[in-house]
């Protein structure tokens, strides 16, 4: 290997102080894109995702969310009953009702008694359900993302996911969207 | 700058959170850049919501107050 160095008789020209690239939107902060992390699928979980991503879509902040483990369990379409390939898929799908519309609260479920009475007091006060705010998100362009791992774990396929899901990924997309500088939100 | 006509009104009183703020950015949506979207709202969280929605989507809030109850804001999209 050669290597020449040749000195430079001079110090190279100064760049001239490059006059400060004036602003070309002035006072815009640069807006960070939004992750949440949806990893449980309780009630009150799912609703404050679904909440956070609906208002991150109508802020005009790219949003997505990794759902993953329990969270992926929320995205099983609601008529769906039984899912999974073999027995111990399908049983565990059988003693946790899947869907976003079977969620159970993590703390005073009382047989369901907690979430009916959840759901009647948001009705009463016009407080969207996860389902209508799921809905919204997606169309102001959330994107929901599933996780490939759980997906294979529960033996889901995207066939009993909801319509408009984002392809499923693995943790380096959501690591690399972290680096990248999204914000993330582990619910 | 247009003067002050409303080019469109969105009712949001009696919606929570984030209702009003959901609707107002799809209602923004069909207007075109300088009008004027009125929105009326009962949240009272929607005060300060209506703040950061105009500061972090650029659209100006170009108008705000409070009458028995009742919040009413003029965005303009930008």
């Amino acid at each position: 290997m050669t290597l020449t160095l040749e000195r430079p008789v001079e110090a190279p020209p100064v760049e001239a102080p490059a006059p400060q690239p004036a602003p070309a939107h002035e006072a815009e902060p640069a807006l960070h894109d939004i992750l949440i992390i949806d990893y449980s699928g309780d009630l009150e979980r799912t609703w404050a995702t679904m909440i956070l991503a609906s208002t991150a879509g109508a802020m005009g902040a790219k949003c997505r969310v990794f759902v993953t483990f329990w969270g992926l369990q929320v995205f099983v379409k609601d008529e769906r009953r039984i899912t999974g390939q073999n027995w111990m898929q399908k049983l565990l799908a059988f003693m946790q009702r899947p869907g976003i519309s079977h969620r159970k609260l993590s703390k005073m479920n009382f047989l369901g008694m907690g979430p009916w009475m959840m759901g009647k007091l948001a009705r009463q006060y016009k407080v969207s359900s996860p389902k209508e705010l799921l809905e919204v998100a997606q169309a102001l362009g959330v994107e929901f993302m599933p996780c490939q791992m759980t997906m294979d774990m529960y033996g889901l396929t995207r066939d009993d996911l909801v319509e408009g899901m984002a392809e499923p990924v693995g943790a380096a997309t959501v690591i690399g969207l972290m680096q990248e500088g999204s914000s993330p939100l582990f619910i | 700058m247009a003067a002050l006509e409303i080019a469109q009104r969105l009712d949001a009183k009696g919606l929570a959170c984030p209702m009003p703020i959901v609707k107002t950015a799809q209602a923004m949506k069909t207007l075109s850049s300088g009008q004027l979207l009125e929105v009326l709202a009962t949240d009272a969280g929607s005060v300060k919501d209506f703040e950061a929605w105009a500061k972090s989507t650029g659209n100006p809030l170009v108008e705000s107050g409070s009458d028995a109850g009742v919040y009413r804001f003029v965005l303009q999209k930008k």
